[in-house]
């Protein structure tokens, strides 16, 4: 896995607490994420997971009676991203995110990459196209859209919608990649091209993946933080967790005994 | 005894047992009760269209359809009678599309307004105030187009008469915002969140989301908006009829006084006409002319909206 050498931190989560109205839904959640690294989130249904990957790009801003506490510091000009002084549209323009299922914009493919772009009022035609072109290569899918990127984006099938949007968040360079389940909605080929991908993309950006596949964490993640009711149990490299927990619960959850 | 009961309840359950003959004669005389009230609405269409087309029929008679769709003029009722439908045309055209440059603009920001913007709290307060725009009565209307709003735009068009199609067009455009925003909004709302959600975390703002994510998915629902607004104002009569002059009048210049389809069969309708006249056939045949028109825009809403829904 060649991560013998602890690579540089790109954000840092501190003592973080995430409420729902009274509910709390994340406590006290410390852990690092490593620069161009994949770590991976697992844990059991409504362990919290995609609730700490949503506070990334302050999602949860969007919707009534949601309330952080703690810190998600970004390297390297150490911000606080959960800090209420800063924009979640700010935050959003730098952490990207791709979906559980494919939500592609009823727009042409050309557009839907464009899009970030374009909501960051990038006017020029040139450099749009050309980071058009790069993000659909880097995503794996420009020999199959280079013909028809004036076409509808959901035409295409599931797999192709879903590294569509994998393009789409890919163009604005975010500084963090956040994938919520993206496989979940797929079937095995396209999840299997879908996880060669990220496998290739973690060599220039940090990811950060949340997935119920356990296989598919211990096949592509660098890192593995595994979170049961709201909690962090075990951050640590994948190899680790998956071999020699040090938890219990860990153990009783790799080992399929619940979950 | 298991085998006794079972053979008495295939019994009961047999084809000709009378309970199941009776079940089946209710299932029938319900399903032709919700045929004939589905039927009714269906046949009194009918009846109206043939109605307006056999009345019409004896009019093209006196008149020809060249005659009809050329001249210029339309004075059936007097002594040197002119038949040519334009002038009414014009002017339910012209009061429809002033009509749309208020009610689309203000409905849809309405609707994103209401959709995307407000707290379910306060939308749950705006409309029914809103919604009740549409039952003030259009008689109302109409007068408010003459007293209030004419004299206001007497103050930026100063040689305006009293009567002019410009006011009872915006007038009409405001009595039809709801019908457009509250069926906009719908099909706004309809949108799913995961497409709203994708664009915000492309750091879009609020306004870039709705007007670049929401509007464009929503817009076969929003034809449907804007086609039953374009048929309510095509149809409306009070207002023209009050503000408008009630004088056919080929011009597209708005500040002129000019007569709509309906103005001009309320018009005629309230004199005395003799059956059979020609002043009487030609309203029938301003009717046929309207619900041509407002068919053909029901169709091409349709087909708009088939178009689009095909794309998303």
């Amino acid at each position: 896995m060649g991560a013998v050498t602890t690579p540089s931190i790109r954000a840092d989560v501190k003592n973080l607490n995430f409420f729902y109205g009274p509910k709390q839904v994340l406590k006290n959640i410390s852990m690092p994420i490593y620069e161009n690294r994949m770590t991976a989130l697992i844990g059991p249904s409504g362990c919290g997971k995609t609730t700490l990957l949503r506070c990334f790009n302050r999602m949860h801003d969007l919707y009534a009676t949601t309330n952080y506490q703690g810190q998600i510091i970004l390297h390297p000009n150490m911000q606080n991203i959960l800090s209420s002084e800063i924009d979640p549209m700010e935050v959003r323009m730098r952490i990207g995110m791709v979906f559980q299922k494919p939500n592609p914009f009823p727009k042409s493919i050309f557009e839907n990459v464009a899009y970030g772009l374009r909501v960051r009022g990038v006017k020029k035609k040139s450099f749009i196209e050309e980071r058009v072109v790069k993000s659909l290569q880097q995503a794996g899918l420009w020999s199959e859209a280079k013909d028809r990127l004036h076409s509808h984006a959901t035409d295409m099938s599931g797999g192709q919608q879903q590294r569509l949007c994998i393009a789409r968040a890919l163009a604005t360079e975010p500084e963090i990649l956040l994938l919520d389940e993206p496989t979940s909605a797929l079937d095995p080929i396209s999840t299997a091209h879908i996880e060669e991908l990220i496998t290739e993309l973690k060599k220039d950006i940090t990811i950060l993946m949340v997935t119920h596949n356990l296989h598919q964490a211990a096949r592509t993640a660098d890192y593995t933080a595994y979170m049961y009711l709201g909690e962090l149990i075990e951050f640590g490299l994948t190899d680790k967790i998956f071999t020699t927990p040090s938890d219990t619960r860990t153990e009783n959850y790799i080992t399929g005994r619940f979950g | 005894m298991a085998k006794s009961s079972s053979k008495r309840l295939s019994e009961f359950t047999a084809a000709n047992h009378p309970v199941r003959r009776f079940r089946r004669l209710k299932e029938k005389a319900i399903e032709l009760l919700l045929f004939l009230a589905a039927a009714s609405s269906v046949l009194v269409t009918l009846a109206i269209v043939g109605i307006l087309v056999t009345e019409s029929l004896p009019f093209f008679a006196h008149v020809s359809l060249f005659e009809f769709l050329t001249e210029r003029e339309w004075t059936p009722l007097f002594e040197n009678a002119k038949y040519g439908i334009a002038p009414l045309i014009c002017g339910t055209f012209l009061a429809t599309l002033i009509a749309l440059l208020v009610a689309i603009p203000l409905g849809t920001v309405t609707a994103a307004y209401l959709s995307e913007y407000v707290s379910p709290g306060l939308r749950e307060l705006l409309k029914p105030i809103l919604e009740l725009l549409a039952a003030i009565p259009t008689v109302v209307y109409g007068y408010f187009a003459l007293l209030f709003v004419t004299p206001l735009l007497q103050v930026i068009f100063p040689d305006m008469g009293g009567f002019n199609i410009l006011s009872a067009g915006i007038v009409i455009g405001i009595m039809i915002v709801p019908y457009v925003s509250s069926l906009s909004e719908d099909a706004m709302r309809s949108v799913a969140s995961h497409l709203r959600e994708a664009s915000f975390a492309m750091g879009a703002s609020r306004f870039q989301t709705v007007f670049r994510v929401v509007i464009p998915s929503a817009f076969s629902g929003m034809t449907s908006a804007y086609i039953l607004g374009i048929s309510r104002a095509l149809g409306e009569t009070m207002v023209v009829a009050i503000a408008a002059g009630m004088q056919p009048n080929l011009t597209l210049n708005p500040t002129q006084p000019a007569a709509t389809i309906t103005a001009f069969i309320v018009q005629v309708s309230l004199g005395d006409l003799p059956h059979g006249s020609i002043g009487y056939q030609s309203i029938y045949v301003a009717g046929l002319t309207l619900l041509i028109i407002t068919l053909s825009f029901n169709v091409i809403g349709m087909w708009i909206r088939k178009k689009f829904q095909e794309r998303e």
